[in-house]
């Protein structure tokens, strides 16, 4: 059976307020036509948790031109001074995580950790009301996890039944989100027929994904 | 030779064939192009890569093959490619020999400040505090000073990047060497007195003797 809906369909399951996992780095390996989506059809208010928010117009960006965002759980925003302007106006809000941080709290929510502990952050303001944990005289950060209602990933590949693939460095955020959304929705840059990713080299297996967009007639397919 | 030029050749010295590399966005990238001779680095992209090169010509980028600014990037033949969750262990777990990174402060117990001014400037640590935390060696390369004022404090000002002691601070002046004494002046870049280095320095010097000057070869 095949999970591929029309983009514009699989944006209508996601409400205002959701909290969305969005995969990339940099708009790299991010879900474009998910998002594009999104500001079409206007979802407010929502928790995006993601690396960063890219560039103004770019990727994530353009959810924080289109002040669709309330509250950000990133790494980084430094490329994006709207994000920073919304950020000092108070209009949204910003939780600044170390990316290795980031990474283990969304894999710690989707494979049902109940935390991890990092030596990253120990001493600094990141540390500021967690609590702190010795084993064997090392300090660590006792970071919890992250789940979000939807993971909005891209990927390079993806067969009718969900099993995907990535390319390069489009990976990056996007296999360690997909267990963590209680909703999956996949952008591949192609479908393919069941069976034509190897097994081995399915990285995200079809049973966490539970949509895959489909092209748009306009390019041809 | 330009300040910026002196300190990335003087870096490029630390690096030892087979090293697993992590160069920061800015000054710290130009690094790979003063690797001396003969020698060898893998160099890491934390967005998930080992094996990042320059694009090898005009026309051969790939919108999938970028380093942590978005760039074009080319990946040697034996790249590997990996998530997120890999490339931080990778970097957490004591697998990145050096990590060079750019700075704002550095003090008298080798403390790094660099990801944040509160009030002006808060753009996020993104990859720098697991990149301090974890790497075997931190090497913060950075100007002296900045608009006349020193960098190099007796304690940072702003807030840290960890509280774990740098390896190695190298400027277009000096090289230090934070130790558990205290900073250590190593060498002088070609022309420069120490005590030119120890006017431009807000924190205290261990100087010996001999200052050697930077191997640089102007």
């Amino acid at each position: 059976m095949s999970k591929a809906i029309n983009v514009s369909k699989a944006v209508e399951l996601i409400p205002d307020g959701a909290s969305v996992m969005i995969g990339g780095f940099m708009g790299v390996g991010s879900p474009h036509r998910l998002i594009a989506e999104l500001v079409l059809q206007n979802r407010r208010d929502l928790t995006v948790i993601a690396n960063d928010t890219a560039r103004p117009g770019l990727g994530i960006g353009q959810l924080i031109d289109a002040k669709l965002v309330k509250r950000l759980i990133v790494t980084h925003i430094g490329t994006n001074p709207e994000t920073q302007r919304q950020m000092i106006a108070r209009e949204i809000d910003v939780e600044l995580v170390p990316q290795g941080t980031l990474a283990e709290r969304i894999r710690a929510g989707g494979f049902g950790l109940g935390g991890v502990l990092t030596p990253t952050g120990v001493g600094t303001v990141v540390a500021d009301g967690k609590r702190i944990i010795e084993i064997d005289d090392q300090s660590f950060l006792l970071e919890l996890p992250i789940k979000a209602d939807f993971a909005l990933i891209a990927c390079w590949r993806a067969d009718y039944s969900g099993n995907l693939d990535y390319a390069l460095t489009a990976r990056n955020f996007n296999p360690v989100m997909a267990p963590a959304g209680a909703t999956v929705i996949a952008e591949p840059s192609e479908i393919v027929p069941i069976g034509v990713i190897p097994p081995d080299d399915v990285v995200t297996p079809h049973v966490l994904v539970d949509h895959i967009i489909e092209k748009g007639r306009s390019n041809g397919r | 030779m330009d300040d910026k030029v002196v300190i990335a050749k003087r870096v490029a010295l630390e690096l030892r064939g087979g090293n697993l590399v992590n160069l920061g966005i800015g000054l710290p990238t130009t690094v790979a192009r003063y690797l001396p001779a003969g020698i060898t680095v893998h160099f890491q992209s934390e967005n998930g890569i080992i094996g990042m090169q320059p694009v090898p010509e005009a026309g051969l980028e790939n919108e999938f093959l970028t380093d942590a600014g978005g760039g074009p990037i080319g990946a040697v033949a034996g790249s590997a490619a990996f998530d997120s969750c890999m490339s931080f262990g990778l970097i957490r777990g004591g697998h990145l020999d050096v990590t060079v990174l750019g700075g704002l402060q550095v003090d008298e117990l080798g403390q790094l400040a660099n990801w944040m001014v509160p009030g002006k400037m808060v753009p996020g640590m993104g990859g720098a505090m697991d990149l301090v935390s974890g790497a075997r060696r931190v090497i913060v390369a950075m100007t002296h000073t900045a608009k006349g004022e020193p960098k190099v404090l007796k304690r940072c000002t702003l807030p840290l990047t960890s509280v774990r002691r740098i390896d190695l601070l190298v400027t277009e002046l000096a090289v230090i060497e934070p130790t558990e004494a205290g900073l250590l002046l190593r060498e002088v870049a070609p022309g420069v007195t120490t005590d030119q280095v120890i006017a431009a320095t807000g924190a205290k010097l261990i100087v010996p003797d001999n200052v050697a000057e930077m191997a640089i070869g102007l």
